[in-house]
Order: structure tokens, then sequence, then C-alpha cells
């Protein structure tokens, strides 16, 4: 039993994980505050579901490869998405962050009633690939594919995302872009340029998350508001502009929301996380990880 | 940086005058408008009222219909909305009622519950509809029962629900516990197994249903092994689905609403658990759900209601197919859509044996109406003004469309309050 | 100043009016926008004053309309058990909700418990020197945290179909439309009331600090100020005005469930200040009507097109017109006076 909740609880984290990676670049490394970030992972939710309708129609024989090409359109539908939003509206709220809360929410009620008038309100049903039907059996527990699928995603998205940030050009140019954006203007980097990318990338993994999220949940025009508050917290927790954070405070939730459920109640389980970030952050404002800052405000 | 510079508002003295004039001229111009235009539809309202009395030929009867068009529970509501819709299109094309046409008056209760009760309010005073159709949730009804008992209207509510009501001014069309749950536990009992393990959203409905079946399972000699909740829109079952694994349940009985549902059903098939393992019995789940959560992993498992779309009246063949021409192949049909176009030819068959559109002698009217409707034969019951229904448990097939397994082979007497069994003497005290 | 003032009394002098020019139904519908105007007048004392962001407004219109509910549901209930509880298992009432079988504790708790949960929160986390997006979203965790036990302790607070179906406050019949009346001209009066207690502060000495700690707080604490003092202070002023509209609320509604303290009617809450200008106060009044008439009025007359309506409001206002609908007058004005000058200006030369 114990082997089984400790699974759970690294599943549970891998999904808290996955919808907040996105945010922790948006929010934690560009600080916007994005609240249409559930209604990018919603975008990313159809888009496999439209992908899959086409699947099913035009190829039946391998139908269950869907999901292969769901994962990179759904990224790329997003992150179109969220450039276009960078462009239009949040390039100019930068320096307003609590407006862009503002903004970011009237566009997700924009973008969760365009999903209603396409799709309908009822929820859509997205068949999961039969590939990742089952489980291993391990232990005297199961361990399903989809949840393995999945916490496998999510560390292959830190890792490479890790390794963008930390080895490439371009990734190098976010980071010096956050860190000191007037320096970097200097140095000759397109500001510019680099805030639309990163945040197009920021949204693309929602998508991700969205897509990943069709093979355990529903999927419909509300399914964002489920999970932003969430993300949200993992990103506070984990302590603003650092990834590794971001890793901790996911798993971290995840881990002690499954035990306190498991001999509580999902309902009191909910309530004693939410507590018990609020009360960490009274203690360690920052969060678990935080970049060392001399400047005040 | 420091911004000390609101304070220059205070020296605009004329302009701020200026500013204050155009913004109260504005709101009493808009205050004033709303007034006129009430006090031109109640002029209207009243007319409408004298003519009523007078039956003048080719003249309209108002009925609201309140069902959430926007937010969560627009899912399930909009089809109900249509289904209405359909029904009060049929009677006009019969030559209406009483010589009037039929005239819907829809609004929006968005989810929200004092909207509903607004909304209620509105119809009852300002468009003086002679009937309401509306609600899914119990906290709608909850929010329009004291607006129309105040105010004399009549609600007709078209959703299962947990019982411990019956106003006088709402007709609950849906069925009540006896009709749904309790003859669900008894069946399940007798078939599957004796150890129930009871899972639910966490709102009135589950926690309430909940208590009735831990009662009744005292009674018949059941066991309940587990007792869970969940908050709306939760979408982790993984800790739940370990629970069920570890008390290894014959039977777990489900209260989930909604999105829930989707995430429940997905991780149970993933966890390996197959509806040879566990007979999962849900009582929200009906064929407009199952397209939101994928036949394929519902199949097997067992809901209990009183309409299937595959129930086989000649009433229901029509039904279904009116439905589908009127808006579109891939919709369906299911129990509170039935239960919804009930409603509307009920209160027509009410408004016919009374004569009129008064609700009291509507109400009078209405005991004892017998109706065939899509599921079968329904009868008012004129003491607590829910109907008697036939009971139908049913498998879920692979193409979302349910095999009955049982039905209770004549309408059951709605009892909201469990006054008949035994073991309910201490539920409603 | 005069002028202004006359201005203010002609407006709530209309309110106070309406039960003469406005039917039953139309009343009832502004009565209501009134109590969230009293909210608006706290957010855009801590958002436009004080640059302090809540989104947590819900929690404390929703304590204190849970504070009067209970009260009149145990009215209702005329010494038995209320209903909710008999059918969730409840055999006796629980201790906490003894003590508002008196109103006047129904009342003074309305306004002290939302009072002192903000205090709480706002007091450790503006000592922590948490600021800006970090309090909002933690605000909304409190959102979270309250919506969800509300839900679950079905047995103590009716769960989500909330407290309902009242019949008497003080002995008089709450569908009576007399009382309707005396419960609309309470909320006008007390809306009156906090409007010019809240101007009081804001064009005092308390309001220029309340503006510098917005704009720069840590150069006021530099000068000796403690901002902390100043943002509980206001913060839980704000709260206590939300449990006030609460109350009122639940009077005039006759209805309160945890879905009305959510996430949504909170953030709902901060978007009336916004159009109606969060740096202004009447502007917050107006825009809280004004919304919500348009609620009213576009969700009954198209449903699909009010949420796209209400969202690309959001971006409009905070893109377009960040200072509502009060900057939109006030550039106006200030386009007249412009004018107005200019003529006269040129009227002066023609003497000369």
């Amino acid at each position: 039993m114990f082997i089984d909740q400790l699974f759970n609880g690294l599943s549970v984290g891998s999904i808290l994980l996955l919808i907040a990676i996105g945010l922790a670049i948006t929010f934690g490394l560009m600080g916007v505050i994005n609240m249409a970030h559930g209604e990018l992972m919603m975008v990313g939710a159809y888009t496999t579901y439209v992908i899959q309708q086409w699947f099913t129609s035009h190829m039946p024989h391998s139908a269950g490869l869907y999901f292969v090409a769901a994962i990179p359109l759904s990224f790329l539908a997003a992150a179109l998405l969220g450039w276009g939003l960078e462009k239009s509206l949040i390039r100019h709220l930068y320096h307003r962050p609590l407006d862009s809360l503002l903004a970011t929410w009237g566009i997700s009620l924009i973008l969760q009633q365009t999903a209603r008038l396409i799709f309908g309100a009822p929820n859509v049903a997205v068949v999961p690939p039969s590939w990742l039907d089952g489980g291993i059996r391990l232990f005297g527990a199961v361990f399903p594919y989809k949840r393995l699928f999945i916490l496998c995603l999510v560390l292959a998205i830190v890792f490479f995302l890790y390794m963008y940030l930390m080895k490439t050009r371009a990734g190098r140019r976010i980071q010096a872009v956050t860190m000191n954006r007037s320096m970097a203007a200097c140095l000759g980097i397109a500001t510019q340029k680099v805030d639309a990318y990163s945040f197009a990338i920021g949204s693309g993994l929602a998508g991700v998350a969205g897509c990943a999220l069709t093979l355990l949940g529903p999927i419909g025009p509300t399914i964002g508001t489920y999970y932003i508050v969430d993300a949200f917290m993992v990103v506070i927790l984990g302590g603003v502009g650092k990834l590794a954070g971001t890793l901790l405070g996911a798993f971290g939730i995840g881990l002690i929301s499954t035990f306190v459920e498991y001999s509580t109640s999902a309902t009191i389980a909910k309530v004693i996380v939410f507590v018990l970030i609020i009360a960490f952050l009274q203690w360690k404002p920052s969060g678990l990880l935080s970049v060392r800052t001399r400047s005040l405000d | 940086m420091f911004q000390m510079n609101r304070g220059k508002g205070v020296r605009m003295k004329p302009a701020f005058m200026w500013k204050l004039w155009l913004l109260l001229c504005v709101s009493v111009f808009a205050l004033g408008g709303c007034a006129a235009s009430s006090a031109v539809d109640q002029a209207k309202n009243e007319n409408q009222n004298d003519s009523s009395s007078a039956g003048k030929e080719g003249d309209v009867v108002k009925v609201g219909i309140l069902h959430s068009l926007s937010g969560t529970m627009a899912i399930s509501e909009v089809s109900l909305r249509d289904a209405e819709l359909m029904a009060i299109e049929e009677i006009n094309a019969s030559g209406g009622l009483l010589g009037k046409k039929i005239e819907p008056v829809v609004e929006d209760g968005a989810s929200d519950w004092p909207t509903f009760a607004e909304k209620a309010k509105k119809l009852l005073q300002k468009d003086q509809v002679a009937a309401i159709f509306g609600g899914w949730t119990s906290a709608s009804r909850k929010a329009m029962l004291p607006v129309v008992e105040q105010n004399n209207g009549l609600l007709w509510y078209p959703v299962q629900y947990e019982g411990m009501e019956s106003s006088p001014n709402i007709f609950y069309t849906g069925a009540t516990t006896n009709q749904q749950i309790v003859p669900a536990v008894s069946w399940l009992l007798k078939n599957r197994g004796k150890t129930f393990f009871l899972l639910g959203s966490d709102y009135v409905f589950p926690r309430t249903a909940n208590k009735i079946i831990k009662a009744q399972l005292k009674a018949e000699g059941g066991q309940v092994v587990g007792e869970e909740y969940t908050p709306l829109g939760h979408t982790d079952y993984s800790t739940i689905i370990s629970k069920i694994k570890q008390v290894k349940p014959a039977v777990v009985f489900n209260t989930l609403n909604g999105d829930s549902n989707v995430a429940f059903f997905k991780q149970l098939k993933d966890a390996g658990i197959t509806p040879k393992d566990v007979t999962v019995m849900s009582v929200s789940i009906a064929e407009e759900e199952i397209r939101g959560i994928g036949p394929d992993v519902l199949a097997g498992h067992l809901a209990v209601w009183n309409y299937f779309q595959t129930t086989d009246t000649p009433e229901n063949k029509a039904f279904v197919q009116k439905y589908k021409e009127k808006y579109g192949q891939d919709r369906v049909t299911d129990d509170p859509i039935e239960a919804a176009y009930t409603a509307v030819h009920l209160w027509a068959e009410a408004v016919k044996k009374a004569g009129s559109f008064d609700v009291d002698q509507v109400k009078k009217a209405a005991a004892g109406l017998e109706y065939k409707a899509p599921e079968g034969t329904v009868k008012i019951d004129g003491e607590t003004q829910h109907l008697w229904k036939t009971v139908r448990i049913g498998e879920i097939q692979a193409d979302g469309q349910f095999k009955e397994l049982w039905n209770s082979g004549q309408p059951v007497k709605p009892d909201p309050y469990l006054k008949s069994y035994p073991w309910g003497k201490g539920l409603s005290e | 100043m005069v002028n202004k003032r006359w201005g203010y009394w002609l407006f709530f002098a209309a309110l106070f009016l309406a039960p003469f020019y406005l039917t039953e139904f139309r009343l009832s519908l502004l009565g209501k926008f009134l109590c969230f105007a009293i909210v608006a007048v706290g957010i855009s004392l801590i958002w436009g004053y004080t640059g302090i962001l809540s989104l947590g407004h819900g929690v404390y219109f929703g304590l204190g309309a849970y504070c009067m509910a209970m009260y009149l549901k145990l009215e209702a209930s005329r010494g038995h058990l209320p209903d909710f509880m008999e059918w969730s298992g409840v055999r006796e009432l629980p201790w906490f909700w003894k003590p508002f079988a008196h109103p006047m504790v129904a009342i003074a708790a309305a306004i002290a418990l939302p009072t002192l949960l903000a205090a709480l929160l706002s007091y450790l986390t503006f000592k922590n020197r948490i600021q800006g997006v970090y309090f909002s979203l933690l605000s909304q965790a409190v959102v979270v945290v309250f919506v969800t036990l509300f839900i679950g302790k079905q047995e103590w607070t009716g769960g989500t179909n909330g407290l309902t179906n009242f019949s008497t406050v003080f002995g008089f019949s709450l569908s009576s439309p007399l009382t309707q009346i005396v419960l609309y001209w309470l909320t006008a009066a007390v809306l009156a009331l906090i409007f010019v207690m809240t101007r009081r502060l804001t064009t005092g000495q308390l309001g220029k600090v309340l503006i510098a700690i917005r704009d720069a707080e840590n150069r006021v604490r530099f000068l000796g100020f403690n901002p902390t003092v100043y943002k509980v202070f206001v913060y839980s002023l704000s709260a206590a005005f939300a449990g006030v509209a609460g109350a009122l609320f639940v009077l005039q509604v006759g209805l309160i469930s945890p879905e009305m303290m959510g996430i949504i009617p909170s953030i709902e809450m901060v978007l009336w200040a916004a159009v109606g200008g969060r740096h202004s106060l009447m502007g917050a009044i107006i825009g809280a009507i004004v919304m919500n008439t348009a609620k009213s009025f576009l969700s009954e007359n198209y449903p699909d097109l009010w949420l796209l309506l209400l969202g690309a409001l959001f971006v409009v206002v905070v893109l377009f017109v960040p200072k509502g609908l009060a900057g939109i007058y006030e550039s106006l004005a200030a386009v007249r006076i412009k004018e107005k000058r200019g003529h006269e200006r040129e009227a002066r030369v023609d003497v000369s």
C-alpha cells in the first residue's frame, strides 16, 4: 500500500509539475500573471481531440498513433496562441503585473466561451491510445502506463528545458533578459523578441500539459479552471524564477496531498495542503528556492 | 516613484461638477428607463391578463424556461431547454392550449443560484408566466423555492434529486430517492454482493443519498466498507482507487458529479479494475454524460434511471426520432431530457383538464393525472406532487447506450421522505 | 468642493427616491447592486488607493452573509433544527450556531469575523513583506480553502445549497414589499455612510500615506512610516465593508451559498472597481451598478455573447481605460476645461 501511495504521490506531483512548468516560465521567469494558462491547456486538449477525430476518419488503421502527432501539435497550437497574446496584449502590461492578471483573466473567459461555441458546452471524449492501456505489476501494485508516461514526459520536458535554458544561445538570452533587462538590451539582445518566444514556449508547454491530461481527465471548456490555482501555488511555493524550485514544489505537494488524502479525505486534504502552503509562505515568503537579489521592489 | 498628483482632481471644480451631472443624468436616465420599460411591460401583462379572462383567440400564454445556458452547468442544462422548447412547439402545432399559443420566455440561470432566484422572480412578476420549467442542481431549486412559494408560481423541476422536499408550488418530474437509489441498492444486494463503497462529490445530493443508502444497507444486511467525498471538479482519483483496491468492495455506489466522473472512470480502468472485479453503479451518468466520458471506459458499468434512450415504448420511438431530427442526429436523449419534455406535456394536460391557467386550479387538476410519456405511463401523485415512475437499471454498452437489465415492472409511488420504509423513519425526523 | 458635494447629494437622493419610481422587481435588483457597490468601495480603497489587489473579497462577503443567514435560518426554523441539519444527521444545534439566534450577535459577527480574518491574513502577509501579485494569489488560495470547507461541512453550512428559505427578520416578513423597501433604504444609507467615511479617510492625511505606499512602499518605510500598519488597517476595513455588504445581500436576496464566495465572484468584484475606476470611490460605486445592470440585461438576452463581452471588457479596460469610467469623465472634463480656457484667452485677446 505504501508503494502504491508513493507512486500515486509521484504521479500527482508529475501532473502538477506538468501544468506548472509552462507557468514557471511565463510567471516564474517573465513575471506575467497569466490567468489564461489553464485555457492554453484547454487549447492543447482540444487540439488533441481534433487530431484524434482526424485520425479516426482519415487513417482508422493507425488511429492509435494520433497521440504521437498530438503532442507536438498541441505545443504548436498553444505556442502560436501564446505568441499572439504576447504580441497583442501582454507586452503592454509587463510593468503592470496586477493588470496583466485581470487582462489574462478576460482572455481566459473569451477562450472558454470560444471553445464552447466551437465544440459545444458538453465534454468531448478523447479515447486514449490503446498502447497506453494497462500497466505494470510490481510488488503487488499496478503502475498504469499512462501515469508512467506522464511521469517520463514531464521529466523529459524538464531535462530539455534545463538544457535549453543553460546550454543554448536562445536559452541564455532568456536568462539574461529575466535577470537584467536593460543590461541585456545594452548587450544587443532583442528583448522584445526574447519575450515573445519565451512566452510562446511557456504557452506551448501548457498545451502539452493539456494534451497529456486527456489521458486521465475530462476535456471540456472549463478544464482550465480546475488546474490554474494549483499551478500558481506550485510555482509560488517552489520559488519564483527557479525551475528546480518548481520541481520540488510539485512533487512536495503531490506527495503530501496523496498521503494526507489517504489518511483523511480528499476535501480535508485539499484544505490542509492549501493551508500548509499559505503558512509556509509566511515563513519563507520567497518559496523553497529563490533567486538571491539585493534589489528592493 | 512618487505620484502624488492625485490631489489634482480636487482643484478641478467645474470639471468635476460637470462630470457628476453627466453621471447623474445617465444613471437617472438609465434607472428611469428601466422603470418605464418595466411599467410598459406590466401594462402589457395586465392587458394580457384582461384578455386571458376574456379568452380571446390567437392570444398567447407565457411560460418561463429557466436553465443555465452559461457556466459550468450549461453542459447538462442546455439539452433540457431544447427538450422543453420542442414540447412547447408540439403543443403549439396541435392547436395550442385553451386556444392560446404558448410563448416560451427563455432565461439564463448562469449556473449561479442567486441568478436563478432573481430570474424566477422576474419571470413571475414581470412576465407573469403561467409556469416555469427549470433548474438542475438542488441548489438552484432551493434558490427558486422561496420565490415560487411567495409569488404562488408553478415550478416544474425535471431532475432526479435527493428527496426530503415537497413544496406546494413545485412539481418534481424526476425521480426521488425511492424511485432510483433505494431500488438500485436492493437490486445490487440481491445480484452483486453485500459490500458497498460509497463515492460521491462533496455536495448535498451525494451526502444525502449516501445517508439513505447507509440506513438501507444496515436494515437489509449490507455493509459499507468505505465512504469518500471529493471536492467538485476533483480530477485525481489515484488515492481513492487505492482505497477501493484495498477494501475490495462488491459495489462502488457512485454519486460523483460531472467532470469528476471522467477522471474517475478513466483512472479506474487504468488501474486495471474492470466491471468484472467491481460493479460501479452510477446515478448521475446518463447517455449525454457517456458521450463526454467515452463509452470505452464505461462499458459494463451500471446506472439506474427511469428512462433510457433505448426504452422500448412507441412514445419513445417518436420522441427520440423527433429530437434527433430537430437538434441533430448526433444528439442523444436521456432521463432528465425526457423528464423535462414530459413536464411540459403534463402541465399542458393539467391546464386542459382545469380549463384555466390559474396556478391553484392547475395544481388541483394535476393530482392523479396520467400521461403516456416516453418512459412509459407516469402519474402525478397529488399529495407530494412527484411522479409515479418506473425504475430501470441498465448496463452501459460500447456504443454509449444502455441495455436494460431490470425494471420495476410498474410505476413506483413517490415517497420523498421515505416514510413507507421502516428504516427510513430516522432520516427525515 | 461645494459643487462636488452637490453632485454626491443628488446621486444619493436619486438612490433614496428609487422606491418611488422603480418597480418592485427592479428595486430588488438595485438593492442587490448597492450591496455590491459597498464591496466595490472597499476594493477601490485597497486597490486604487493602496495598491493591494485582493482576489479574496468573496470570502469576506460570504462570511458576512453567512453570519446574517444563520440568524435568519434560526428564526425561520422557529426553535427547531434548521432543515438541512436534520437530513444531514445533526441532532443538536452546534455550539457556534447558538449565539446567532440573537440578531445583534449576528450583525456584530457579520462585521467582526471578516475583519478579524482579514486582519490576521494581512498582518502575517504584510509583515513578511509579501506584496503585489503574491498577495493576490495567496488571497485566492484563502478563497479555495474557505469554499472547500463550506461545501464540505454540509451539516454545519448547508453545503452547496447554502442557506436559503428564510421567512422573517426581526419578526417582519422578508417577502413583504414594505420590508424590502426598508431594507433597500438601509442598504442605500449604509452605502452613503461608507462612502462618506471612506472619502474622509482618503482625502485626509491617511489617504496620502496610502497612495504613497501604493507608489513606493519602501520609500514610505524609509521616511519612518510603518506601511504594514496602514495596509492591515485598510485591508481589514475593506473586509468589514464586504462583510456588511454580505449581510445586507442576504437580507434582500434571501440566499447565500459557497459559490458566491468563490474565485469567480471574487474576481468579478475587482472588475466592478476596475470598470468604474479604481482610483475613484464614486467610480467604483457606479462601476458596480453599471456592470451588474449590464450583466443582468445581457445574460438575459445574449447568454452566449455575455462571457465573450465580459472577457473583452477586462482586456479593453486594462489596456485602454485603466482609469475606468471615472477616468473617461475626468479626461472629458479636462478637455472641456482646456477648451474653455482657450475660449477665454481668445476672448481676452479680442478685448485687448
